[in-house]
């Protein structure tokens, strides 16, 4: 073998090695997935989604449990559903997603998605990614792919959890629609399903805003304080009556939308409203988020 | 990667002369206003051990930042490995290891994965050697009986080494270590001196930041000092220790007979304290020449020898302070 062919070989070699698979880069979002959901903070949140159907179940059946009598009555309080989960158990699903929309799942993404950032430069770890080098577009979209699986995660345990304590507290079958058809038990879960998909993109824009804020601070808590608070005045505003010019803005606006899905036939306007809102959300907040992460001087 | 035909734009093939990194009127005005580095020309050849030396708030931090691409330059330019930061930083970090202000770790993570984290977030970095190449640095730093710890169960110094570890994840051209024997003990030091040594042998450029001169004496083979933003002095530190020479030290009971004989031998600037007797060499005689002229006259030698001048000296003679000034 001459020299030059060695020369050559070796060279191949080298950049054999030296030349990175695509594949490669999604290394940090396996890790950034498998390092959030083996946290105990995450676990715990996790804990709390599905402890709530446990309870509404529990709940629901001693209270039917009293009253012994058939049909239960006492509908029109509590959350969208709850006087049917003793004719079928799967409404505990929808009812547990009723319950959880407004606040706790929300309140979870707000945890996961202000501290994805804020709590990487609190701890000083934001550096060393950087440094490795991960990049900061791609860190960020790693943070924000994590955020939005922890969004789907978390609306499946609820909706699993609930159908888990549904089948065992309650009998399960054909199901009653909102416009009063019938609909096969099958169907049913197709549709909590869905359900349970439209919950969890919701929760998008939420997630967008998070991370948003997650890029202003070095504080994590700060961050995840100032989205659940967002969240909160959100809420209220919402309730607001002289507020209803701007409320379709907010992003929280047509979160129940979902019962729509329970309609024959389904009534789509509403969802695909919020959809398009949560796509809104997502797009101004995560190149808010992008702007703000990609020139900000990294000095913790 | 020496047959790298030279047309690659490989970081780190740079053309003869240029340093590892260069910069040129680095500037850095934070909002508040105050000029956290002010003009800095920063030359550092290629295999060099460069010590970066300086108090508390002269910069050297702030400099290090802009380096690594962490904070962008109010103005002037920096190079590293040949490339302009922070514009090419994904193309240059990976041929770089840091430890920047001490190490920082997820405590909820053990050792072992939190080197593998930071080894996934270099694209670069092959996942098929990953474990091999953690397991590798941990035993480098001497951590590898602690691999599966929580890190957050770690003390200072093995947290130190832990980053440390994440800085030797892959073969490096460069080594940038802020403080990296902070809370080690002085076999830890000596452990991550002769480290640095070997790694330097190996034809790594290492960047150390520290505010202990001998250490910067013990492993570096050039310096630069800053002081409030500014660069005061760089170069190699013989040269920068030789602005300030060393004296000679007679140990004897006979201080005034020595004082005289040294004298006539041509030494300068004798001052004697109690049995000390210091001069300034004489500039062209031999010391063994000296030593034996004091025998021959009958002083009694209890100690011969030239105390070297300290990079701490030097410093004090530039900066015409103490070294450990607050800026």
């Amino acid at each position: 073998m001459s020299q030059a062919e060695a020369v050559r070989t070796s060279t191949a070699q080298a950049q054999a090695v030296r030349t990175p698979s695509v594949l490669w880069t999604f290394g940090l979002l396996r890790n950034e997935m498998w390092t959030t959901f083996r946290r105990w903070r995450t676990l715990a949140l996790l804990g709390v989604l599905a402890a709530v159907p446990i309870l509404v179940g529990i709940a629901v059946k001693i209270e039917t449990g009293d009253r012994s009598g058939p049909g239960g009555g006492g509908g029109g309080a509590g959350p969208a559903f709850i006087s049917q989960i003793t004719n079928n158990g799967l409404f505990l699903v929808f009812t547990a997603l009723a319950a959880t929309l407004p606040f706790f799942l929300p309140m979870a993404i707000g945890v996961i998605a202000g501290d994805s950032i804020a709590g990487e430069a609190n701890a000083g770890t934001l550096r060393y990614l950087l440094v490795a080098p991960a990049g900061r577009t791609r860190l960020l979209l790693t943070k924000y792919a994590t955020v939005l699986a922890f969004c789907l995660l978390a609306t499946l345990v609820v909706a699993v959890s609930a159908l888990t304590v549904g089948a065992l507290l309650f009998p399960l079958g054909d199901l009653t629609t909102i416009s009063g058809t019938q609909i096969s038990f099958a169907e049913g879960l197709g549709r909590a399903l869905l359900i349970a998909l439209a919950v969890a993109a919701s929760l998008v824009g939420m997630a967008a805003l998070g991370l948003f804020v997650s890029t202003l601070t070095s504080s994590g808590i700060a961050a995840m304080a100032t989205t659940v608070g967002l969240l909160i005045t959100i809420q209220i505003l919402d309730q607001i009556p002289q507020l209803h010019a701007i409320q379709p803005y907010f992003f929280s606006h047509y979160w129940l939308s979902f019962a729509d899905l329970m309609r024959e036939p389904i009534y789509w306007d509403d969802l695909v409203k919020n959809l398009g809102l949560q796509a809104l959300y997502a797009a101004v907040f995560g190149s808010a988020a992008w702007a703000r992460f990609t020139t900000k001087d990294i000095a913790s | 990667m020496s047959e790298t035909p030279a047309t690659e734009p490989e970081p780190g093939q740079q053309s003869a002369g240029d340093g590892v990194i260069v910069t040129r009127a680095l500037t850095k005005r934070y909002r508040g206003g105050q000029l956290a580095v002010d003009g800095l020309d920063l030359a550092v050849p290629a295999g060099s051990v460069f010590g970066f030396l300086g108090p508390n708030g002269s910069g050297k931090t702030t400099t290090i930042r802009m380096l690594m691409g962490l904070i962008e330059p109010t103005s002037g330019s920096a190079r590293v490995l040949g490339r302009p930061m922070p514009r090419s930083a994904r193309a240059v970090l990976p041929h770089v290891g840091a430890l920047i202000e001490g190490p920082a770790l997820y405590g909820f993570l053990s050792g072992r994965d939190n080197l593998l984290r930071y080894d996934a977030a270099d694209p670069t970095a092959d996942p098929r050697t990953r474990r091999t190449r953690v397991a590798a640095a941990l035993d480098r730093v001497g951590l590898a009986a602690a691999a599966g710890k929580k890190a957050k169960a770690y003390s200072l110094g093995m947290k130190q080494r832990l980053g440390l570890a994440a800085a030797l994840l892959q073969p490096r051209r460069l080594l940038v270590l802020d403080e990296p024997t902070n809370g080690l003990d002085p076999q830890g030091m000596r452990e991550i001196r002769s480290l640095i040594r070997e790694l330097a042998s190996d034809g790594t450029t290492v960047f150390l930041s520290s505010h202990l001169l001998d250490e910067i004496e013990q492993v570096c083979t050039h310096a630069a000092v800053m002081a409030q933003g500014r660069l005061i002095t760089q170069g190699p530190v013989a040269d920068l220790a030789a602005g300030t020479r060393g004296r000679l030290v007679v140990t004897t009971p006979d201080p005034a007979d020595t004082a005289r004989i040294l004298k006539e031998q041509g030494a300068a600037d004798v001052v004697i304290a109690e049995d000390r007797v210091s001069a300034e060499p004489p500039q062209d005689r031999d010391l063994a020449e000296v030593n034996a002229a004091l025998v021959t006259a009958g002083v009694r030698v209890r100690g011969f020898g030239v105390e070297r001048a300290s990079l701490e000296d030097a410093f004090v003679a530039l900066t015409g302070e103490g070294f450990d000034v607050a800026g």
